[in-house]
């Protein structure tokens, strides 16, 4: 003797299904909605771009730091995805390769910032630096970097690389001149993703790269250190005792749009052009 | 002449591109092999039984104390907890995206589910600490607004998305004809969904908790902030609502300060080498279950 009938239960169970898809959402909802009400009434002139503590440094620093990690990571993350999907033969070195870059993005973030100390600011002298805290990140974003370059070129179909080769063209030029201009807005959709996520990350530049203070110019060289901005909200909320609850508020809220801002870009463009594709 | 020269520079770009394809495993490597180099001299003071067993972790007392057995059950405190949170909410997340939710509904989801992912977890932290730990210190009637609780419940919302997408690979992937044939013997949706689909994508699922649980204990800046930094061994559930301090935080709250190449040094790098050795080894088995059922991306 069953207690419901298979309807009964298909209705509790469908009734827990919505429940717990709004217990996910409404969260982030509701941290959208807090985040801009507390922040948005901190938020000022003077605290974004006033000349002595203003956030405009720490938004510099940012900008500079993801674009230097861009600038390294994305040859490099390319070029192995290149490898992976137009050269490489199936085969256990493709396995190994597959699981290496698994690996690579479960490394903790912390751990990234351990091996950058001991690599790039310690053995190469880089010193805790921009440039430090840049070959960091980069190593952080790779593996995102090449499953979303590899994803769009496996999109590009078969039969334009047949056509490429079959004119005569070697493998070299029909990646050159076929493959990668037809991947290309996918590779630089994942490249955009992958800046976002530099741009949140504070655990591997706290020993490579990061500094705080309220009052600081920007760094002369590769060599200096710098202010970032989650840096920056990190130090305000656990180690500053004196500044005030709404400039917190306002960071994080900065913090946020930036990184989110970076994020939407990507997702847009991803839509339209995939809208515009026809194959 | 300068078909040699166009030769000549082809098989140079192709070299560099092999090259750049082993990338991956040679950082990979590189990772282990500094972790290793640096953590090694602590042996010299210490056994590795006195480090993953010793109860006291004083960094800074006459003699130092290394022992990581607070710090290990402390990540494990915060992670149980987290994956308690976060597996039957991101299942039953991916089972109402991909089989029950209207479509409409599921294209608003899945970027919303995405964007947990994409909130910088040092935001996490700042609004634990600022605004959750002291509603809930003052609900539960705690002490202090920072404990492993706390820590277990953001990361659950950071791990959600991992496990919402692995889990929706593997339940998409499960072929149509299978519900079908469920559907024509007279089950009901629910039952389809229970008793056939969820069982068809088991290995799928467990990837996902792996992978959200490698997600989970390598957290650093949210469990830093917002789990109270207290390096004592955790007690039973009660263990929950008190102070805890992790592996991850340990190295991220002491490596600053600490002077290069003394004990403190590579006891901290030691931490690095055992959170390095378990996220391989969740990630490797992950990767494994996944591949041997087939077809799912591991993201």
């Amino acid at each position: 003797m069953m207690l419901f009938s298979a309807q009964r239960t298909e209705k509790l169970a469908f009734a827990a299904l919505w429940a717990s898809a709004a217990i996910v959402v409404l969260p982030v909802l509701g941290i959208i909605a807090v985040m801009l009400y507390r922040g948005a009434s901190g938020l000022s002139w003077g605290l974004l771009f006033g000349a002595r503590e203003g956030l405009l440094p720490a938004i510099v620093g940012t900008v500079l730091l993801v674009s230097l990690t861009a600038l390294i990571a994305a040859p490099l993350g390319v070029a192995a995805a290149v490898y992976l999907n137009e050269y490489a033969r199936a085969g256990p070195l493709v396995r190994l390769i597959r699981l290496a870059i698994v690996n690579l993005a479960g490394v903790p973030s912390v751990v990234y910032g351990l091996f950058g100390l001991a690599l790039f600011v310690t053995l190469f002298h880089f010193g805790r630096s921009l440039l430090a805290g840049s070959c960091t990140l980069a190593l952080l974003v790779l593996p995102l970097i090449i499953s979303t370059s590899e994803e769009a070129l496996r999109q590009v179909p078969q039969g334009l690389r047949h056509a490429s080769l079959g004119l005569g063209a070697s493998q070299w030029q029909t990646v050159r001149r076929v493959v990668l201009p037809n991947a290309l807005p996918g590779i630089i959709t994942g490249l955009i993703l992958s800046i976002s996520r530099a741009a949140g990350e504070t655990a591997p530049i706290l020993f490579t790269a990061a500094f705080y203070s309220l009052t600081s110019p920007l760094p002369k060289s590769v060599f200096d250190p710098i202010l970032v901005l989650p840096y920056q909200l990190f130090v305000m909320a656990t180690e500053v005792p004196n500044v005030p609850e709404s400039t917190k508020w306002a960071t994080a809220l900065v913090l946020v749009v930036v990184v989110l801002g970076i994020n939407l870009f990507a997702i847009v463009l991803r839509a339209r052009l995939r809208g515009s594709r026809r194959w | 002449m300068k078909r040699r020269t166009l030769r000549a520079q082809e098989w140079l770009v192709e070299r560099t591109i092999h090259v750049a394809g082993m990338l991956a495993i040679a950082f990979v490597v590189l990772i282990f092999a500094f972790l290793l180099r640096d953590a090694l001299p602590v042996f010299r003071g210490d056994s590795l039984e006195h480090l993953l067993a010793g109860r006291y972790w004083r960094p800074t007392s006459a003699p130092a104390q290394f022992g990581m057995l607070p710090l290990i059950l402390g990540s494990l405190y915060v992670t149980v907890g987290a994956l308690v949170i976060s597996l039957p909410l991101g299942l039953a997340c991916a089972v109402f995206i991909s089989e029950v939710a209207p479509v409409r509904l599921r294209e608003v989801l899945k970027p919303l589910v995405e964007l947990l992912a994409a909130i910088p977890s040092v935001v996490y932290g700042f609004l634990g600490l600022l605004m959750i730990g002291p509603w809930l210190a003052d609900a539960l009637h705690l002490p202090i607004g920072q404990f492993a609780g706390l820590g277990s419940l953001l990361l659950a919302f950071m791990a959600i998305p991992t496990v919402v997408s692995v889990s929706e690979d593997a339940i998409r992937a499960v072929p149509a004809a299978l519900r079908e044939s469920s559907l024509a013997l007279g089950a009901t949706q629910w039952q389809t969904i229970i008793k056939v689909v969820v069982p068809a994508a088991r290995s799928g699922i467990i990837a996902a908790s792996l992978l959200g649980l490698g997600r989970a204990i390598g957290e650093t800046m949210t469990v830093l902030m917002v789990t109270g930094n207290a390096a004592v061994i955790p007690q039973g559930l009660a263990g929950f609502f008190k102070p805890v301090r992790t592996m991850t935080a340990t190295i991220a709250a002491e490596m600053g300060e600490v002077a290069y190449h003394s004990p403190h040094y590579h006891a901290l790098f030691a931490v690095g080498l055992l959170l390095f050795l378990i996220t391989f080894a969740t990630n490797t088995i992950a990767d494994t279950v996944v591949r041997r059922a087939g077809g799912v991306k591991t993201r």
